[in-house]
């Protein structure tokens, strides 16, 4: 859109128009007092202090809502202008009796000065969380508000602290909406509303309940936003103020939040998350806001442990890794040995630790836990595509008109890409949500399709069909972009919307209107995780999405696409770095003479040729013998992993096991050297999250104890094991090597990342801005290949002595295999224990109530838990976590792979349940 | 008490029948079913939001802003204790304490047995005869904490929480 020009205050000012009147001054670096208004939310006009007089315009309009126009005159300051405001802010004030805010002397005031006018302490912005933040003293300060002539009215409100993480001082409340419009427009969850009018209006919950009971997420946008102290993070109540601020990547999950952490005496005080990151644009989930408590937990690992006689010992560094070094030299180029990398490490650790396996162990014996969520991702999408990655970006879900969303519970699993499609529903988008369990997203879905686990392919390729005997396929993209059409095409004719019907057990005429909604309604993008990745046919279902996103013309272009959405922190980049058997950095291929070459050359070694084995192939090599030792960073497949007691049983076969980790887990405990590793805060680097983003992780606080970063132990093992080419001097010289090496990530540097913030890859050359959307004019293989295929169910399927089906989800409190998240004491007073979730149907057949213990059995094992009754789990189906080892379903889970990506098969097992017959404590 | 939910569920179910799920029948639906069950019980504002598509607490937010929607039931007897500045000089703030002891319910509440409502005025205009409270159309004057247990000392074996 054209610039309109305006004056404001007497300067010529351009803005774009739409633009407001004071978002026009803000750019021109003019100030305008503000309460109400806030670049995140949609103009509102509440509060008046940003009242201006326009020529032509009658009364005082505010700039926060007038939009601009050309040849507008526009004042901001008039005498009478600032005495409205006077009279305006000393309204609001005589609620919020803080009178440090009109007093000189609040600049120079510590918290332990007298105060000459007898304030008291609670009283005093100077104790204040939000002190020196203060947006209401600010404008006080502009208006020059000399005195109080009003008497103050304490509202006398008793403190709302029955919340985990929240105090909410409503006393302090100045009604400016803040908190209530960014909880309804942004984060989705409209948790809090204005209560009651007139003198008793305050901002609150439905009856008075606690924002957990209202549907709150702690996801902390109410907290940043407000202009006072309204509601603060408990933990920083009296915390004072920040010596110092670090920006940084969120330790957790793939959508890659930039965190800005505020740190005093080397401790995080308190979170927030970065405006203006395209990854999140300020959002953050309750793990990144609340959830860092880990780093400095006192369970830490911060010694070098060596076991000896059945008991860990401390070492030095120096015992430790010589011992490592002594051991594992015998395997060196025998592929006895196998590296497990970590998806929540670094690109450059990740990098390391494949360089470690191939060119010091001579072995591609190297994977992480990527194998067990979107390795099918890797190959279906390689191979249809060229790219095996998201297409889209997080910030471009706003412009989808449409999403499927299927076998993702988005808003547990990648909270801030949720806010992004609940916000894109608000303001118009459709839903359609395809998930066996009632997920929240169901409620802002057009149609909810309620699958039978493990009937994806089916469903996936009766929407196809169901488009195309509609007529609705978009011919031009797949004549110009696409091959195989044909083939496909004629493959759909197993799969009549009466057989799909048989098979997914959704009614013919939801499919019908879900493929005609998709199909219509452009641009449409498709977000999936787990549901659609892990199972045996995990690689066709990752196809099936492809077909539907190519039979529609969905792909390169902004709001489509086919959105795998990663899950670890740095699972994308994981892959990126080739921490995979198969691949060297940037999906190279080992197998290729010229690529391997390329390597060889560089690192000056020689290297193997044969791919290596993936992780579950790995345990069952060692307990079959054949692999010896495993180097282990960072991972804890004693939870992660299908079928633990076959894992366990691995584990102690072999003859050497390293471990380097932050915390004892699981699975170190039969480690036979554990090394004390620093967390992200302690340590530099780049995670590439979901988007294909690549940030930087920024060192913030000293390493603990002797912990050391992870990059620096590999480098030093490989050194003692004679490994040329690993002295570095920092993570920034790692990427330097890396990029010289992986076209996508050639023109990616720790010095652009620094200037530039994050690039998205592609990013080939130092002068290319990076790629936000994939396949734009052509796809990465060149045509988009359509696949056809057949429908084949899970492995296992119930029977007479496992009647039910084991599903796997997540929560949105926990991660993972709970190392992190278990040691932040909120986030288990809200979710505290994993619950096995069954249909109040099946719970009446079992004569099993809400809170019973029941044991549940699988052909490989039995897991105790209490159970929840919820319609939220279909009929014949229950579910369970594994972020509580103690009530872990991958006790139960089945190990069956997908051929292709060897992924297990963990979203689909037979299981029994009974009330469990002893009770069992808590 | 899961019955009484299940009722309500039930006939919320009813009530929602003729309506379309779309935000702009808010109104029309608070009004129904305050008209059918009296006021607007939290379970009933659950099956709403349901069905809206809208959270409790925004319903909680319009429902409070407009004086016509209760929030609980009215009991049988209706309690006004004077808390006009006469009945205040003279105690009246200590007599609705005693008050909300003796009926285990806060001033704008119903006791779960449905037969008392308690509410506050500004001033009955019996100054003379501070403090003063009224029972349906009765008035009492010259309250003591005396007389407060005599009047509702029964209503405390019942009903308090405390
Ligand atoms: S923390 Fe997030 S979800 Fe909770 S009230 Fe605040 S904005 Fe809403
Ligand atoms: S709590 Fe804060 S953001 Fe919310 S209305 Fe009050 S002052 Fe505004
Ligand atoms: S866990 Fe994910 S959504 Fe939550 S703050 Fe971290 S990166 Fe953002
Ligand atoms: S900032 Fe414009 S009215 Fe509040
Ligand atoms: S003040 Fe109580 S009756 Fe007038």
């Amino acid at each position: 859109m054209a610039d309109v020009t305006l004056s404001i205050d007497g300067r010529e000012v351009k803005a774009p128009a739409g633009a407001t009147v004071l978002e026009a001054a803000q750019q021109a670096g003019l100030y305008i007092p503000t309460l109400c208004a806030h670049p995140d939310l949609k103009p509102y006009g509440g509060c008046r202090m940003c009242i201006t007089e326009i020529e032509r315009l009658r009364g005082f309009p505010t700039a926060c809502t007038t939009p601009v126009t050309a040849g507008m005159v526009v004042k901001t300051n008039t005498p009478q202008l600032q005495q409205l405001r006077r009279n305006i802010l000393e309204f609001l004030l005589t609620e919020h009796p803080h009178p440090c805010i009109t007093c000189h002397r609040i600049e120079l005031c510590g918290p332990g000065d007298i105060c000459l006018r007898h304030v008291s302490v609670s009283e005093r912005c100077v104790t204040c969380p939000k002190n020196k933040r203060c947006e209401l003293k600010e404008v006080a300060r502009y208006i020059q508000l000399p005195e109080m002539t009003l008497p103050y009215s304490y509202r006398g409100l008793p403190i709302e602290n029955k919340d985990p993480f929240y105090d909410r001082d409503y006393n302090l409340c100045i009604l400016c909406g803040r908190c209530v419009r960014i909880c309804d427009e942004v984060v989705g969850a409209s948790a809090l509303a204005f209560t009651y009018r007139g003198s008793k209006a305050l901002v609150g919950t439905a009856f008075g309940r606690s924002l957990e009971e209202a549907g709150c997420i702690f996801c902390g946008s109410c907290i940043d936003i407000c202009p006072t102290g309204s509601i603060v993070e408990r933990a920083n109540r009296w915390a004072g103020l920040a010596d110092r601020q670090v920006v940084t990547t969120c330790p957790y999950c793939g959508v890659g939040c930039q965190l800005r952490l505020f740190i005093k005496d080397d401790k995080i005080q308190r979170v927030k998350g970065e405006p203006n990151a395209p990854a999140n644009m300020g959002r953050l989930c309750v793990k990144g806001k609340f959830g860092l408590d880990f780093i400095q937990s006192p369970e830490r690992l911060t010694t070098p442990l060596i076991k000896k006689d059945g008991q860990f010992v401390a070492a030095t560094w120096e015992e430790a890794l010589s011992l490592i070094a002594q051991k594992l030299a015998p395997y060196k180029g025998i592929d006895q040995f196998a590296a497990i990398s970590s998806a929540k490490c670094t690109n450059e650790e990740n990098y390391l630790m494949m360089k470690f396996a191939r060119a010091v162990m001579g072995t591609n014996n190297v994977d992480h836990c990527a194998r067990l969520c979107h390795s099918s991702s890797v190959t279906g999408l390689g191979a249809v595509f060229g790219s095996a990655a998201m297409t889209n970006t997080n910030q471009g879900m706003l412009q989808s008109a449409c999403f499927l969303v299927i076998g993702s519970n988005t808003t547990a699993t990648h909270p801030v890409i949720g806010m992004k499609v609940r916000q894109a529903v608000k303001g118009g988008a459709k839903l359609i949500v395809a998930d066996p369990r009632e997920i929240p997203l169901c409620r802002d879905a057009s149609i909810w399709l309620r699958q039978r686990p493990g009937s994806d392919v089916a469903l996936l390729t009766g929407l196809a069909r169901a488009i195309v005997d509609q007529g609705l396929e978009d011919k031009a993209f797949i004549a110009e972009r696409c091959e195989d059409y044909e083939a496909f095409k004629a493959s759909l004719a197993a799969f009549d919307l009466d057989t799909v019907e048989k098979l997914t057990g959704v009614a013919k005429a939801d499919i019908a209107a879900a493929a005609r909604l998709y199909a219509t309604t452009k641009p449409a993008a498709i977000l999936y995780a787990m549901g659609i990745t892990q199972s045996s046919h995990g690689t066709d279902n990752v196809m099936a999405v492809a077909n539907l996103a190519m039979l529609t013309g969905n792909l390169g272009k902004p709001g489509a696409g086919v959105n795998p959405l990663r899950g670890q922190n740095n699972v994308q980049g994981s892959c990126d770095m080739g921490a995979l058997p198969n691949v060297y950095a940037g999906y190279q291929s080992v197998a290729d003479a010229a690529l391997r070459e390329k390597h060889e050359k560089a690192w000056g070694v020689s290297l193997p040729a044969r791919p290596g084995l993936t992780l579950v192939e790995m345990f069952n090599a060692a307990y079959e013998g054949k692999i010896k030792a495993i180097y282990m960073m960072g991972e804890n497949p004693m939870v992660s992993d299908p079928d633990i007691g076959h894992v366990e049983e691995a584990l102690k076969k072999l003859e050497f096991f390293v471990c380097q980790d932050i915390f004892m887990n699981e699975t170190n405990q039969f480690a036979h050297v554990i090394l004390p590793a620093t967390s992200f805060a302690e340590k530099g680097g780049t995670f590439t999250n979901t988007e294909r983003r690549v940030q930087l992780v920024r060192p913030a606080l000293p390493a603990l104890g002797q912990a050391r970063t992870d990059w620096e132990i590999i480098c030093q093992l490989a050194q003692r094991l004679g490994g040329q080419g690993f002295d570095f001097a920092g993570p920034a010289q790692v990427m330097e090597e890396m990029a010289r090496l992986t076209p996508s990530y050639g023109g990616i540097s720790h010095a652009r990342l620094e200037k530039e913030g994050g690039l998205q890859w592609p990013c080939p050359t130092a002068d290319h801005p990076g790629t936000p959307i994939l396949h734009t004019e052509r796809f990465t293989r060149g045509k988009g290949k359509f696949t056809a295929l057949t429908y084949r169910p899970p492995t296992e399927l119930p029977d007479a002595d496992y009647p039910l089906v084991l599903t796997t989800a997540r929560s949105y409190y926990h991660y993972h295999t709970g190392t992190m998240t278990r040691k932040v004491k909120d986030l288990n007073r809200i979710v505290g224990e994993g619950m096995v979730e069954i249909n109040p149907a099946d719970a009446t057949k079992l004569a099993i109530q809400d809170g019973d213990w029941v044991e549940v059995t699988s052909r490989r094992g039995q897991a105790r838990a209490r159970a929840a009754v919820t319609g939220a789990t279909p009929p014949g189906v229950i579910t369970m976590s594994f972020h509580f080892a103690e009530a872990n379903a991958n006790v139960l889970t089945n190990p069956a792979l997908d051929p292709q990506a060897k992924i297990p098969e963990f979203k689909t097992c037979a299981v029994k349940v009974a009330k469990a017959a002893v009770k069992v404590p808590a | 008490m899961a019955s009484a939910t299940d009722s309500i569920k039930e006939q919320m179910k009813e009530l929602l029948i003729p309506y379309k799920g779309e935000r702009g029948a808010l109104i029309p639906i608070l009004q129904k079913t305050q008209e059918k069950l009296g006021y607007l019980p939290e379970e009933a504002v659950e099956e709403i939001a349901k069905f809206l598509h809208i959270s409790r607490n925004q319903i909680f937010g319009v429902m409070t802003f407009y004086a016509q929607f209760r929030l609980h039931p009215t009991g049988k007897n209706v309690v006004r204790v004077c808390r006009g500045t006469a009945c205040h000089v003279k105690g009246g703030h200590r007599i609705l304490l005693e008050v909300e002891k003796r009926l285990g319910v806060k001033e704008g509440q119903t006791t779960p047995d449905l037969n008392y409502t308690l509410e506050t005025v500004a001033c009955i205009g019996a100054c003379a005869l501070a403090p003063t409270m009224v029972i349906n159309e009765e008035t009492h004057g010259e309250m003591t904490m005396k007389k407060v247990e005599e009047l509702f000392g029964d209503a405390s074996k019942g009903d308090h929480h405390a």
